[in-house]
């Protein structure tokens, strides 16, 4: 029998029925674990605000996600059209594709922010490498889905952008052909191809990404945040057991991310009421035409969000016959992300202690991810060509030379306690 | 290079070279967009289709009567709710012009209205080609000058420059008039400007009500951010002591 | 050094917040539940149907379907006319008090012009079409049978003004839509006025 039951009769109905709830399910101690005492270092700066940010982006692109379902069509005969239906037709549909098309682009432009921070901080250090590994996952998964969202409109470059990725697969030595037609379905880009990529993008992925935010989470949760200061808080804890330096996560936490999540509402309506195609880089010119498979748009370039990689791929030229390189080359940057937190080897976490190699490599990095970005949304000729290529070799050196220079790099003392 | 093969493919680019001028369309104008609306049923509907407008929407966006909307916009036959359909069958089209002509529904969102606008006064004699005319814009445009008489006929002025191998190539610079049609230069460009105004509307007609209620949205956000920051700051109190 | 809590502000702060913030969910919640309202395509096909009547005999009935059902409409000769007064004793629900028409069709000849009845065609008991038995006497109804309607579901009669009789499973009359005269020639089902919405 639970002890804590209060006397029903004094607290009221109310009372009486979260006590009813808590002896079946367990929500306040679910709520303190999480919320009420989980405490978090209390120096979290602007970084900090994109977490939560990204949560709420991922629930409003299930919200209109669903809504688009109601009218969408995933044939090849019917996807564009029910597109425009909903664009004109649908009451508000046009607000709810808007909103889908710009919240698609806002999560990786929150992503890659949030990613930074760790990066900034040594949040995929000790013990976070599978907070760390969760994320990457999670970051895998949201390319797989935005890019099987962007076939959905059937647009052209929808058609073409799909037939370019797919037919990647296709340079594997052996396995190639047969792997690009399995995962088309048909000998082309096709209505199959379509209904399938609205399968795994309706329901398949969103559950995965789903399941990987909460593990993300209850990971974070596990361990306690990092901070700026990239200290462990709970190495200094009261006598109540609770870190010194922590704050708890309701109320101070959800009070700030509201503030946060304010300031992003504004700029995210911005975009949606004012700039939905911001200039061809959310919503692409050549999409607005129907999927042609005799007429190549001029420029096949992937959505922003994807060019930095698309520019590694173009930059790897085909050696011993085969295009296969690039595609690897790809990958690889990629998959050497899951590998930072065994590679970073610096003696403290954070970029305030760290030294000037640290501090250069990191800002370059930024900047050359941006580039090849830029890099990869133009045509295949010089400068960007050259860019190109010099910025992959920067990005792998990042990470292939850090275990060394994480180590030679000088630091300085970290302080005991969080500065403020 | 995968992406390499693909070049030679590539469809011919818009405005490839071609200076494009400044539509200067205005879709809050209910003034141009109604006369657009006419142009557009006039000169265009016989041959293109704009299949995504239905003529109810532009009655109520362009704040046409019922009547106004039958006797100004609407072929015999066609009804409220219908969309925006030519009646010139495609199979047809195909067989008279060599390709069909698109429809418009989209046109300024995939093009540009600046695309449209130039490319509607940039038509050229030029006897080689089965229509009799050519496109400054759209080299070898299927599509004949239907505004020739509107807009008086045109002629093509080249320069000869060296290319990067040095060899000397005619580049189209401008087109000069040849004979006079029932408009002033003005006029036939206040004419294309409210058409491609129409079909700038046409490609978004969500476009006017976005914008206002945009100003209401981002003015209320504003407001709340403001009393969310209040809260923080209120509740950090505890942090900071 | 920590001064008290406000708690006063707190509260003051944390209310007005909560509720500016709730106003914004609302309004961002509607588009949403309006988009369920019937799209522009809905209406379309759903729009008022026009149906010629020229050629309509007297005694004879013309089909046509509006927003997916059938709707008759049944040029009714002088002695079907007359047959729709004095009948009450027969009838469940002869001023048609709880059954669904316009305004101009609460009558005993439930239309707008006596000699033209619009009705659907929708048994006001499960949905079958009725179909018309317009002749007095009808062999295959009864002796007595005065001209109207017969659903061969499960039996139910109505009037030749649709109105439902006593005695069997339909609880209404059948429901008149709204329609309107564009001339004489020509009826406008759906709209109570000849003009589009």
């Amino acid at each position: 029998m639970s002890s804590e039951r209060p006397d029903a009769a004094a607290g009221g109905r109310f009372e009486s029925l979260g006590a009813w709830i808590d002896e079946r399910f367990p929500v306040s101690a679910l709520w303190k674990e999480h919320m009420s005492e989980y405490y978090a270092p209390k120096n979290f700066n602007i970084w900090y605000y994109f977490g939560s940010i990204a949560l709420v982006v991922l629930a409003l692109q299930i919200v209109t996600g669903i809504f688009l379902t109601m009218s969408y069509k995933p044939s090849d005969t019917e996807a564009f059209g029910s597109v425009e239906y909903i664009m004109r037709d649908v009451e508000w549909g046009w607000l709810i594709r808007y909103l889908h098309s710009t919240g698609a682009s806002a999560f990786f432009i929150v992503v890659y922010l949030h990613m930074f921070r760790a990066l900034l901080y040594g949040s995929h250090r000790k013990p976070r490498e599978l907070l760390w590994i969760f994320g990457m996952l999670i970051y895998l998964a949201l390319m797989a889905e935005a890019f099987m969202g962007y076939l959905l409109p059937w647009g052209n470059m929808s058609y073409w952008g799909a037939q370019v990725i797919v037919s990647l697969f296709g340079s594997f030595p052996w396995i190639g052909d047969a792997l690009v037609e399995w995962i088309r379905g048909d000998y082309f880009i096709s209505d199959i191809t379509l209904n399938r990529f609205f399968a795994l993008h309706v329901v398949a992925v969103p559950l995965v990404l789903i399941f990987l935010v909460v593990a993300h989470i209850l990971a974070l949760h596990e361990v306690g945040s990092n901070n700026p200061d990239g200290i462990e808080i709970k190495k200094n804890k009261g006598s109540d057991g609770r870190p010194l330096d922590g704050i708890a996560m309701h109320p101070y936490y959800t009070v700030k991310d509201i503030y946060g999540l304010a300031v992003f509402f504004v700029l995210f309506a911005a975009v949606v009421f004012f700039a939905p195609e911001m200039g061809g880089l959310f919503l692409e010119a050549a999409n607005f035409e129907p999927a042609n498979p005799l007429l190549t748009p001029e420029h096949i370039a992937p959505v922003w969000y994807f060019t930095p990689y698309y520019a590694m791929l173009r930059a790897v030229p085909a050696f011993a016959g085969t295009q296969v390189w690039g595609v690897l080359v790809m990958f690889a940057a990629i998959l050497l992300l899951f590998f930072v937190p065994w590679l970073d080897r610096a003696p403290v976490k954070s970029i305030r202690y760290r030294g000037p190699i640290y501090k250069v490599a990191l800002m370059l990095f930024a900047a050359t991810f941006i580039m090849l970005g830029y890099c990869g949304m133009r045509p295949p000729e010089q400068p960007f060509k050259a860019m190109s290529v010099i910025g992959t070799a920067y990005y792998f050196l990042f990470f292939l030379l850090m275990p060394w220079y994480s180590r030679i790099d000088s630091h300085k003392p970290e302080p005991s306690r969080v500065t403020m | 290079m995968l992406i390499a093969l693909w070049w030679p493919l590539a469809a011919i680019a818009a405005g490839h070279g071609y200076p494009l001028q400044d539509a200067g369309t205005d879709v809050s104008n209910l003034a141009s967009l109604q006369r657009g609306a006419r142009n557009f049923v006039n000169y265009c509907l016989g041959c293109h289709s704009a299949r995504y407008m239905r003529y109810s929407q532009v009655a109520e966006d362009l704040a046409l009567t019922e009547n106004e909307l039958r006797d100004n916009l609407m072929f015999t036959g066609t009804r409220i709710y219908d969309p925006m359909l030519s009646s010139m069958p495609a199979e047809q089209a195909r067989g008279w012009f060599g390709n069909a002509p698109p429809d418009l529904s989209l046109i300024v969102r995939s093009r540009s209205a600046d695309y449209v606008y130039t490319y509607l006064k940039s038509f050229y004699d030029d006897p080689s080609r089965p229509t009799g005319a050519n496109n400054a814009v759209l080299p070898q445009t299927a599509m004949p000058d239907v505004l020739a008489g509107l807009q008086g006929r045109q002629k093509p002025r080249y320069e000869s420059k060296p290319d990067a191998e040095g060899k000397l190539v005619q580049h189209l610079i401008a087109l000069e008039p040849v004979a006079p049609g029932e408009m002033t230069a003005a006029d036939f460009d206040g004419f294309v400007r409210d058409t491609v105004t129409f079909l700038e509307y046409v490609s978004e007609p969500a476009k006017s009500q976005r914008r206002s209620l945009g100003v209401w949205v981002i003015l209320y956000l504003l407001m709340f951010t403001a009393f969310t920051y209040f809260l923080k700051k209120e509740y950090w109190k505890d942090v900071k002591a | 050094m920590s001064e008290s809590i406000d708690r006063g502000r707190r509260q003051l702060l944390t209310v007005a917040t909560t509720l500016t913030g709730a106003v914004g969910v609302a309004f961002a919640a509607a588009p949403f539940l309006a988009s369920w309202k019937p799209s522009a395509r809905a209406k379309a096909l759903g729009a008022p149907v026009e149906i010629d009547i020229s050629k309509l005999e007297a005694g004879a009935m013309l089909k046509i379907v509006w927003r997916g059902r059938p709707v008759y409409v049944v040029r009714r000769t002088p002695g079907m006319m007359e047959s729709l007064v004095n009948t009450d004793d027969k009838l469940a629900d002869p001023r048609s008090e709880r059954s669904l028409q316009p305004e101009y069709a609460k009558n005993d000849q439930r239309a707008r012009n006596p000699e033209y009845f619009v009705v659907l065609g929708v048994c006001t008991h499960l949905g079958c079409a009725p179909q018309g038995h317009f002749d007095k006497g009808d062999p295959e109804i009864s002796a007595d049978w005065p001209g109207g309607f017969f659903c061969p579901c499960h039996g139910s009669k109505f009037d030749l003004s649709g109105r439902v009789f006593k005695g069997v499973p339909a609880p209404t009359n059948l429901e008149v839509p709204p329609y309107a005269f564009v001339d004489d020639q020509h009826i406008l089902i759906g709209l109570d006025e000849a003009r589009f919405g």
